[in-house]
């Protein structure tokens, strides 16, 4: 192995090497944590997913059983503290439970559409020309259709159910994460570092995966991380038209649906379903926002 | 202890080019929707030689085809046409492990410090990539970076960096510990010092050449910067619109240079001795489109000297003196040679 180089000229090589290195993403928590809506509403969402979790620790209520002598309790009565629904079950219960589907089916497809969406997107923006074209022409097509209409449309050719809600709204969450992940791709690709890893003769995969991912994730996961506020509403509004979680599971939309005939009877008990929906959501696109600030590398400088 | 280029000494290793182009060429189709409307001549009929442990140096104006020629030599671009040897074996054709195998020995610094190193990744891992890229193991690579790292001037704690905490000369030097980092034996040299101060110039210039030394590599030097060619070549290639026009010794092209554009070119670089000043003979007119070059010589649009024979006929590179070649009309009472 060759002798080290003797320099001169290094300027304070060795007090240079004491600062702490601390990688992109320790500056955006930095950047992050100092929105302080943001971090209320990660403390949010990370209550909303541990009670969920925990639903069986936090009620003693069976969420499906319900008690035809005490229907539609309203809020604050002893024993059922969110009140009961329509048919006497413990709203709390409920809602607990109901969490964990609505939560699923609000992540689970814009999980499943960012893996296939960044792939799609990062190959036909890393191979360009004919391929790229192709597919991303087949992307346009999906998405000319409004988001909501085209999950209506297949979950009603597929037949109602949780999984056939969570596929549809997949396949509609795939274009525009496609789309997002194939025009950063095109912005990384033009990049001499790019270039460099190919002189270096590494295989497409490698240089794809080592290199270009991880330069293309920030916008993906900014988009994605909105989307899911979009998805949780689109998945109740698929329950809620009974298209989604059949009764008596307990899921935000499907309850709203059986719970609206009671608005007049106990109108704060009914909007719970609704209230949680929107506080989930919101807290995904407050999130997603400030991620889109503190992802954004551009505003720091070097040195 | 890895070695990824040991093949022996080449038997003819002085008399033979470790790096051999001959007619080098390529066209890039200009399309307008479905229909190719012409083509961008980038490099046309460029050849040249460069001996092992030499550095030649390329100079010409932005767009001339410096770094076409770079890339087709990396194959990053295919040629049209031209045969490229390096250290005796024919580059052209062959599939992917042969491109692999090349690459290993012909690695390139990039121009811009900043874009050039991945920022997602830490110095050590962007010095590495080229290593995992070929299959070395991490306990190797580790060592390998910590020593590429001393090498160029930086402390081996700086393998844990990222880019962003590093200056530009800094990068640059990380640029080139990664080019290194497979033990090639030709480097290009992309503009490796243009993004940066003066000052780190001459860091960056003088740390490429005590390489050079210890290394013995050999190096491609591109750059529109004359100083910096003259600092750094033993010869030096001029090119106008992706023609050579002259290839001769450093000392040679700067004690006097033969062709107009040679000429202009060096009398537009600003000298500090007042003594040593000649009038600036400047170029009139823009660099024609290298989508319809002139006819004949490329240069004639804006030489001092046209003559109705450099719109008819291409010259062909002569060389009035030994080991000076001209592609010039100027100069055809001189004898052809095939090239410099």
């Amino acid at each position: 192995m060759q002798d080290t180089i003797p320099l001169t000229l290094v300027p304070s090589r060795e007090s240079e090497a004491v600062v702490a290195p601390h990688s992109y993403y320790d500056e955006v928590w930095q950047r992050f944590r100092q929105d302080r809506t943001a971090v209320v509403s990660l403390g949010v969402l990370v209550l909303i997913v541990v009670c969920a979790a925990a639903a069986p620790l936090l009620t003693s209520h069976d969420p499906l059983q319900g008690d035809i002598a005490h229907r539609l309790l309203s809020i604050g009565t002893a024993g059922h503290i969110l009140g009961t629904d329509e048919q006497g079950r413990d709203m709390l219960a409920r809602l607990l439970y109901g969490a964990r589907l609505s939560l699923l089916a609000g992540i689970v497809p814009v999980f499943l559409a960012t893996i296939i969406g960044t792939a799609i997107g990062t190959v036909s923006g890393y191979a360009g020309r004919v391929i790229g074209a192709v597919l991303m022409r087949i992307m346009d097509v999906c998405y000319a259709f409004p988001a909501i209409l085209l999950a209506i449309a297949m979950v009603a050719s597929l037949g109602a159910g949780v999984a056939n809600s969570i596929l549809a709204l997949s396949i509609v969450f795939i274009p525009p994460i496609a789309r997002v992940a194939e025009s950063a791709t095109r912005q990384i690709v033009v990049q001499e570092y790019i270039e460099a890893a190919r002189v270096s003769g590494a295989s497409t995969f490698l240089v794809i995966v080592d290199q270009l991912l991880p330069n293309v994730f920030s916008p993906i996961f900014v988009y994605a991380s909105g989307l899911v506020g979009l998805s949780i509403v689109a998945a109740s509004g698929l329950s809620y038209l009974g298209l989604g979680a059949a009764p008596p599971t307990p899921e935000w939309g499907a309850m709203l649906n059986s719970l609206q005939a009671s608005i007049y009877v106990q109108p704060v008990v009914v909007a719970l379903p609704g209230f949680f929906i929107f506080v989930t959501s919101v807290a995904f696109n407050v999130l997603s926002n400030t991620l889109r600030d503190a992802l954004d590398v551009k505003g720091t400088t070097r040195n | 202890m890895i070695d990824l280029t040991e093949t022996g000494p080449a038997p003819f290793a002085e008399s033979t080019p470790f790096l051999s182009v001959r007619n080098l060429r390529k066209q890039f189709p200009v399309k307008l929707g479905f229909r190719k409307t012409g083509y961008v001549s980038a490099v046309d009929d460029v050849s040249f030689d460069v001996m092992k442990g030499e550095t030649l140096g390329i100079v010409g104006e932005s767009g001339c085809g410096k770094s076409t020629t770079a890339r087709l030599l990396l194959r990053l671009i295919e040629p049209d046409d031209g045969q490229v040897s390096f250290d005796g074996r024919d580059i052209r054709g062959g599939g992917r492990d042969e491109v692999r195998l090349l690459r290993r020995g012909i690695q390139m610094v990039f121009q811009d410090p900043y874009t050039s190193v991945n920022p997602r990744m830490s110095i050590g891992d962007n010095v590495a990539f080229p290593m995992k890229a070929h299959g070395i193991g991490k306990n190797e690579r580790h060592e390998r970076t910590e020593v590429l790292l001393e090498q160029v001037g930086l402390h081996r704690h700086h393998a844990s960096y990222f880019p962003h905490q590093m200056s530009g000369g800094q990068l640059q030097r990380v640029n080139i510990a990664r080019a290194l980092a497979l033990q090639p034996r030709l480097v290009i040299c992309d503009e490796p010092v243009s993004a940066l101060d003066k000052s780190i110039q001459a860091q960056v210039l003088n740390l490429l050449k005590d390489l050079q030394e210890q290394l013995q590599l050999t190096y491609l030097f591109i750059s529109h910067d004359l100083n910096v060619v003259e600092y750094m070549s033993d010869h030096v290639l001029v090119m106008y619109l992706g023609h050579v026009v002259e290839a001769c010794s450093s000392e040679a092209l700067y004690r006097e240079p033969l062709h107009p554009y040679s000429q202009v070119l060096l009398s537009s670089i600003p000298k500090v001795d007042a003594e040593a000043r000649e009038p600036v003979a400047s170029l009139s007119g823009d660099i024609p489109s290298p989508l319809n070059p002139p006819s004949g010589c490329r240069f004639r649009t804006r030489c001092p000297f046209a003559m109705d024979i450099c719109a008819k006929e291409r010259p062909i590179m002569r060389q009035p003196e030994p080991g000076h070649g001209v592609a010039c009309h100027l100069y055809d009472t001189v004898p052809a040679t095939r090239s410099a």
